[in-house]
């Protein structure tokens, strides 16, 4: 298995649906190998581990084995040109220019070949690559021991930009794993039509695995609060997640209750121009920015909101709006979503109808049958979605790339 | 003679077409602006009209002319009429001249199409006494047959049927009801002198749902087929009930429907079977009196009321839409009580149905919304509108400058509670 990242150290859902999958497999009686870069946390640590003699920790079933580099989920060319600049200045003394690529790419193919190295040291039988920095390391791993390649998409290029500004290597990465792999695993329907429609991989090679949630989700009585209503915007503020669609459906609401809260959690490269923009509407007041928090006061506000408003411009799954369901708060997801083909009980809204997000967000304020019905089966709907039945079909798909592999030999 | 032994089959043809809600919005709330979707419903009684009320129509009057004995019942709501005179009169005037038909029955039932039985007995007899009007007036005939909502039936209501002064009722032929007997007697409600009439749903089903599934091991029905087993049956009667949309719209032309039906007649005919009409056929003597403790109507697979009522949604939406009957009523405008019907039609609580999410796809064919929690709020901002509006309505009445109250600001009145919205108006 090969990823970016892994609990606790992690900025996005990959890293916990990676844990999931792995932990699930491994209780499902397989032995997975995780392959993760360090992302240059060991260096802040002060952990003096370099080169390919990595920090291997076990647990479960699943052994993980961090491979030294500078790679983090979420990397542009420019932002790790910074990182890499960054780590260059901190550690003068050392020999910084053999252990990491000056280029993201080229940092990439570092981590391939590292990768591939340490793999020669375990007896595995299928490949699994998440995301497409892993994706060079799947493919070369595939060439050299001729075992099958299963590719796990959880975002594609397109999402994480909104179509702007596609990044052709990463796109070409992206696509050749696509190509080369002997199945590919999409989480969801959404992500696969993009795969068909802006990559042009053949539809039967897809597979659809919705992302899941952990059952029996902790749940506490709801917390006192103040009598203003509260609307909820839980991830990065980056264009991706729609943060402005949040802030503009805001106003409309604001014009007709003012008895509204708006609290945005996260952090992002669009924050700044969020607050100017609540500024420039007026509405500062009414829009609460919470910054980053972590994840049992993520938990806490769930259950402090009254509504939950997922608006994203192009989200392939969408995990935070399953569990602010099995929070027992309501939820509204954009159409552009995974998890809106999992979630009944919820409404939905093309992320930009700001008009139709407004009046559903009244909606669901005002009219209390409609909250209450929301919150109970969007709840039990939620907790249904389990990782346990999830994984079945992911050991489903290896079983079919181990038979084809078989025939093929 | 072993013929006069053979079931008569007894055709009875639903006709209704409902006044969809715009997706009226939360912003437009005291606004009073268009509730209704006309150009859908237009665009939709049209379709309809084409693809099938007019071909089946025509055909069924050509069955009416070669056939002596070819007999059959409609029950048409006044909903349905209103938007044919209005946006088809072509199919209007088609109706007019099949349903004056000397064979043809016309049923009773609410004009509105409405579950008001089950929450007003004042509302719902007015609904019967207006849909008996308009039959009269259109038709020249006074129904004696009666159906209620979706074939929605009890005991209670063939009580309150009778002192109305019909003298037959349908109901679906449910297994549970029936137990041991069959639907193809004729029965006697309990407790009410009326005869009632039981759905066959299996050969009704055969027809109105399976006609075109290919998946079906019967597929494809021939009228030959279909005659055999009509023929097979042990009884007196053959209730076949369905929507009239069956013909050409639920089962497209091209599957063959019409040419069943055309030869349907022909091929009975050889085993010497007839038809007649529920009055003809309520003729016959009760074989037995049945009793219906519980509400069951010819829905889904429960075959009772979940498909309108019992979700949160639903119960809220109906639950004070009738709230609001008190104050309609003693407003007593004619345009008011007419919009306060028309969102009685029951599938607007169709639409709120959360059924389907686990089973079955057919909610999601009839539903103009995408999901039923969209249904519920276009119904409810649409109920808290027209709230406004009575409230409004009352203190014109008494003098008061009504509109006052909420030009102060522009603040959305919006509940889930609308009935309690007028009397905080009015008060």
């Amino acid at each position: 298995m090969l990823g970016w990242e892994y609990p606790p150290m992690i900025t996005g859902g990959l890293g916990v649906a990676c844990e999931a999958i792995s932990r699930h497999l491994g209780l499902k009686g397989l032995r997975v190998v995780f392959f993760i870069p360090t992302g240059g946390h060991l260096h802040k640590k002060g952990v003096d581990v370099y080169g390919i003699d990595s920090l291997v920790l076990k647990q479960r079933g699943v052994k993980r084995i961090y491979i030294d580099s500078l790679l983090t989920p979420y990397l542009s060319e420019q932002s790790y040109r910074e990182v890499y600049l960054k780590v260059l200045n901190i550690n003068r003394n050392r020999d910084i220019k053999k252990l990491y690529g000056p280029q993201l790419f080229e940092e990439i193919e570092l981590f391939t070949a590292r990768v591939a190295l340490l793999s020669r040291a375990f007896d595995f039988d299928i490949i699994h690559a998440h995301d497409w920095m892993t994706y060079p390391a799947g493919i070369l791993v595939k060439k050299l021991t001729g075992k099958p390649l299963v590719v796990h998409i959880h975002a594609t290029e397109f999402d994480r930009t909104g179509g702007h500004g596609v990044n052709p290597r990463v796109y070409e990465i992206e696509k050749q794993g696509f190509q080369t792999a002997d199945k590919i695993i999409a989480v969801s329907n959404y992500t696969k039509s993009i795969l068909i429609e802006k990559y042009g991989i053949d539809p039967s090679k897809i597979v659809v695995v919705h992302n899941a949630m952990e059952p029996g989700g902790k749940y506490e009585k709801k917390i006192i609060k103040p009598s203003d209503k509260i609307v909820l915007f839980v991830g990065r503020i980056t264009l991706q997640k729609g943060p402005e669609y949040f802030i503009r459906a805001a106003k409309r609401v604001l014009e007709h209750d003012p008895n509204v809260k708006f609290v945005v959690i996260g952090t992002g490269d669009m924050e700044p121009r969020m607050i100017e923009e609540a500024a420039r509407l007026g509405i500062s007041k009414h829009v609460l920015f919470g910054g980053f928090m972590p994840r049992e006061e993520v938990m806490a506000a769930y259950r402090a909101a009254d509504l939950y408003v997922m608006p994203s411009v192009s989200e392939p799954f969408g995990l935070t709006a399953l569990e602010a369901a099995i929070q027992g708060v309501p939820v509204i997801v954009s159409k552009q979503s995974g998890v809106s083909e999992v979630l009944n009980h919820a409404l939905k809204v093309d992320f930009w109808d700001i008009e139709a997000m407004a009046q559903k967000i009244l909606a669901v304020l005002n009219y209390r049958t409609l909250n209450h019905m929301l919150r109970r089966h969007g709840r039990i709907e939620a907790m249904q979605q389990t990782w346990d039945r999830q994984v079945d079909k992911i050991i489903s798909v290896y079983r079919e790339v181990l038979s084809k592999n078989a025939r093929a030999a | 003679m072993r013929e006069q032994h053979k079931p008569r089959i007894t055709f009875y043809f639903q006709v209704h077409q409902p006044y969809r809600l715009r997706h009226y919005g939360v912003f437009e709330i005291g606004s009073h602006s268009q509730y209704f979707h006309e150009e859908k419903n237009k665009d939709i009684v049209q379709k309809v009209g084409k693809k099938c009320y007019l071909p089946t129509n025509r055909l069924m009057l050509y069955l009416l002319k070669k056939h002596p004995d070819f007999k059959i019942s409609y029950s048409i709501t006044g909903v349905a009429l209103e938007q044919f005179e209005q946006y088809y009169p072509e199919v209007f005037e088609s109706f007019k001249k099949l349903l004056r038909h000397e064979r043809v029955e016309v049923l009773g039932e609410t004009y509105y199409h409405s579950l008001s039985f089950l929450y007003s007995r004042k509302e719902f007899i007015e609904q019967v006494e207006m849909h008996r009007s308009i039959v009269k007036e259109l038709f020249f005939k006074r129904p004696k047959t009666f159906r209620n909502t979706e074939l929605i039936y009890s005991d209670e209501l063939a009580k309150t049927v009778e002192e109305l002064g019909f003298k037959t009722i349908l109901a679906e032929g449910a297994d549970h009801i029936l137990g041991w007997r069959s639907p193809n007697y004729v029965y006697k409600a309990r407790g009410a002198d009326i005869k009632l009439l039981l759905k066959n749903y299996r050969l009704s089903d055969d027809i109105a749902f399976r006609f075109s599934n290919t998946n079906w091991e019967e597929y494809p029905l021939t009228a030959e087929k279909y005659a055999a087993w009509l023929n097979a049956v042990n009884g007196e009667t053959i209730n076949l009930f369905m929507d009239y949309e069956t013909f050409g719209e639920h089962q497209w032309a091209e599957t063959g429907i019409f040419r069943f039906m055309e030869r349907l007649p022909d091929e009975v005919k050889k085993y010497g079977m007839g038809f007649a009409t529920p009055t003809e056929i309520s003729r016959l003597e009760a074989k037995d009196e049945l009793s219906y403790p519980h509400y069951v109507s010819w829905a889904d697979m429960e075959r009772d009321l979940s498909a309108w009522l019992g979700n949160p949604l639903q119960d809220n939406a109906i639950q004070e839409l009738y709230k609001l009957e008190r104050y309609v009523k003693s407003l007593n405008d004619p345009e008011i009580t007419a919009i306060w019907r028309k969102l009685q039609t029951s599938d607007h609580f169709y639409y709120m149905c959360t059924k389907w999410f686990s089973d079955g796809d057919v909610h999601k064919y009839f539903n103009p919304y995408d999901t039923p929690y969209e249904g519920f709020i276009a119904f409810m901002n649409v109920l808290n509108d027209l709230a406004i509006l009575i409230g409004k309505k009352f203190k014109e009445r008494i003098g008061d400058a009504a509109d006052k109250l909420f030009q102060q600001d522009s603040r959305i009145v919006m509940t889930d509670k609308p009935s309690m919205l007028v009397s905080r108006i009015i008060k």
